[in-house]
């Protein structure tokens, strides 16, 4: 069994995360991946807002390093997936093009006013995709 | 690096599917540009469609889209209100010949040397002064200016929720000219201040007496608009390096700037350099090689050439909107964070960037003080030396260079002791005048009858103190 969860950093996908890794420990034969999609919207904000290309690079991965740290005191078998582009779009094409079993993402990641524009995420998500969908508060 | 034929044609599909929307992306923009400068739409429109083809077969970051900028549309203000379109003209041929000199000696490898907190200070600036530069459109021209340029606002951030095929600006140009139009409110257009072409652009040379008179003048524009061009593409090859896991390169991409802008020059076109906004567009879209670049200028002349007529007939309040958010989108909304978050130093800088830039209304001043500063600043904070008493053992942490060295002496001014023992693990000796620091205190100490021992220098530290020695 695949179990995907995605992330971005924010709390709600810290908390995702901590579901996932709960719900991979009670199945043992569960595989978990952790997604990550770095949005081609915020690629030049991103890269402002950091020192250097590395410096970039070693931001992101800490973003995903609390997640990889709890799996592995689980005894979970994580695998990160960094992907680019769209997050949603990306989100449901690796879903459903992998065959992911089962998805975890957090209800919100954006503050209120990108949602607006931007739309949700999870929103989006759980429409498209064809595996079930936990949205954790 | 991919091959050159890949970079053509791995991706032919996507790359015209891409190049057509950055091609409509880039007509408002180009139009706003030329009004800034207070030249004809012609001028921008022409620098934009042969800085894009060019690029397209010289740059070095394939993907990347660069036209006439809002950058530097700005540097060029204040020579084409005193000197004409003609200095204009040949300071970009002057900018390009300077852009391909500096991309010969490998600028782009002192990108390094330019901190992310002056590039931010560089955007926010230029954020601020599209959007002060669209303000004459706006204010004081009766309401239905407001009504039309609000409309257009709120079109442009609320269309690309349900739709984001056609780039929102075009699609809230043509719905807002078509209300203009049939509502027959009166509102200035384009036509109003300028004319299309209806040509494609000729060879032809800057009508200007070739003498030192007319190089002290453009000099200094070139010299800005060769620093604000490489500045924006070099930031804009990084961020599209990043989006698409690939390298590039820079000063490949300064030497291509630099040879678009010499030829655009002699082609009636402004200055132009790499923007940010169309580039990620592009990629957005699907785009990634050369095509994607060329289809986009080809395409943008293709639809000025067919359109002209019903260009002019944009009412400015429109267009004026859309420059409204093109400003908000270049400034960078998460500065504020960084004024809380990073070291004092780093906001320092930033602002210090945003506010001359603001003051001398040039962009380059900025980023050139901005880097002085934050150098300076670099050598302050690296320049820390503190010396501690251990019993007898002072140890020295921090490194020893001329700008540490008055510090590291003076700690000594009041020691005294049979057998003074100075311990350098934590520190390293970077010239001269540590050198000569330490032989100074040294013999300071030994007037005072101590005896002096120098232990736990490195490697390259012994050497050098044994070399100098």
């Amino acid at each position: 069994m695949r179990i995907a969860v995605a992330v971005d950093g924010s709390e709600n996908a810290w908390r995702a995360a901590k579901h996932a890794i709960m719900l991979a420990e009670y199945l043992p034969k569960a595989q978990l991946e952790v997604i990550y999609v770095q949005d081609h919207n915020k690629a030049k904000n991103e890269r402002l807002l950091s020192q250097s290309p590395e410096s970039l690079a070693f931001e992101r991965e800490q973003k995903l390093h609390p997640i990889v740290a709890l799996a592995r005191d689980s005894a979970v078998k994580a695998q990160i997936v960094m992907l680019k582009g769209n997050p949603s779009q990306e989100i449901i094409k690796y879903v459903n093009d992998k065959k992911i079993d089962k998805l975890i993402i957090g209800s919100r990641g954006l503050n209120t006013f990108q949602e607006m524009v931007l739309g949700s995420v999870s929103h989006k998500v759980m429409k498209h995709v064809n595996c079930p969908v936990t949205v954790v508060k | 690096m991919h091959t050159l034929q890949q970079q053509w044609f791995g991706n032919v599909r996507a790359d015209v599917l891409a190049g057509i929307v950055v091609g409509l992306a880039l007509i408002p923009e180009a139009l706003a540009f030329a009004f800034i400068v207070g030249v004809d739409p012609r001028v921008a429109l022409y620098a934009s469609f042969t800085i894009a083809v060019i690029t397209a077969f010289v740059g070095g970051r394939p993907g990347l889209i660069s036209a006439a900028t809002g950058a530097m549309a700005l540097v060029l203000v204040s020579l084409m209100a005193d000197h004409g379109l003609q200095y204009v003209l040949a300071a970009t041929v002057l900018t390009g010949i300077i852009q391909l000199i500096l991309g010969g000696f490998g600028v782009a490898n002192l990108m390094r040397f330019i901190p992310n907190s002056v590039m931010l200070g560089f955007v926010n600036a230029l954020g601020i002064m599209i959007f002060m530069t669209q303000l004459p459109y706006l204010v004081g021209s009766g309401v239905m200016t407001y009504v039309f340029a609000i409309v257009t606002l709120i079109l442009v951030y609320a269309v690309p929720r349900f739709f984001t095929a056609i780039p929102a600006p075009l699609i809230a140009i043509v719905v807002m000219t078509a209300i203009a139009l049939f509502s027959g409110v009166k509102l200035q257009s384009i036509g109003d201040l300028g004319t299309m072409p209806n040509s494609l652009p000729t060879f032809f040379l800057p009508d200007i007496p070739l003498n030192l008179e007319t190089l002290k003048i453009i000099l200094p524009y070139s010299l800005a608009l060769a620093i604000v061009g490489l500045l924006e593409s070099l930031l804009t090859s990084q961020v599209l390096d990043d989006m698409t896991d690939t390298s590039s390169n820079k000063n490949r991409e300064a030497r291509g700037q630099g040879i678009a802008n010499f030829i655009t020059g002699f082609f009636g076109g402004m200055a132009g350099c790499a923007l940010i906004g169309q580039s990620v567009i592009n990629i957005k879209s699907g785009g990634r090689g050369r095509l994607s670049t060329l289809t986009a200028g080809v395409f943008l002349m293709f639809l000025i050439i067919v359109l002209g007529d019903v260009v002019v007939k944009i009412p400015m309040p429109v267009l004026a909107g859309v420059m409204v958010m093109v400003a908000m989108t270049t400034f960078n909304w998460g500065s504020f964070k960084f004024l809380k978050s990073a070291p004092r130093s780093e906001s320092v800088v930033m602002l210090i960037t945003v506010a001359i830039i603001l003051y001398t209304h040039n962009l380059a001043i900025g980023v050139v003080v901005g880097v002085i500063l934050s150098a300076l600043f670099f050598v302050a904070k690296i320049s820390r030396v503190t010396v501690t008493n251990e019993a007898g053992v002072y140890k020295i942490k921090g490194p020893l260079f001329f700008a540490s060295t008055t510090k590291f002496i003076q700690s000594f001014d009041q020691v005294t002791g049979k057998e003074v023992i100075i311990d350098f693990e934590d520190s390293q000796l970077w010239d001269e005048s540590a050198v000569g620091a330490i032989l100074k205190v040294k013999q300071k100490l030994e007037s005072k009858g101590s005896c002096v021992i120098i232990q736990n220098l490195n490697a390259s530290s012994e050497q050098l103190y044994g070399k100098l020695l």
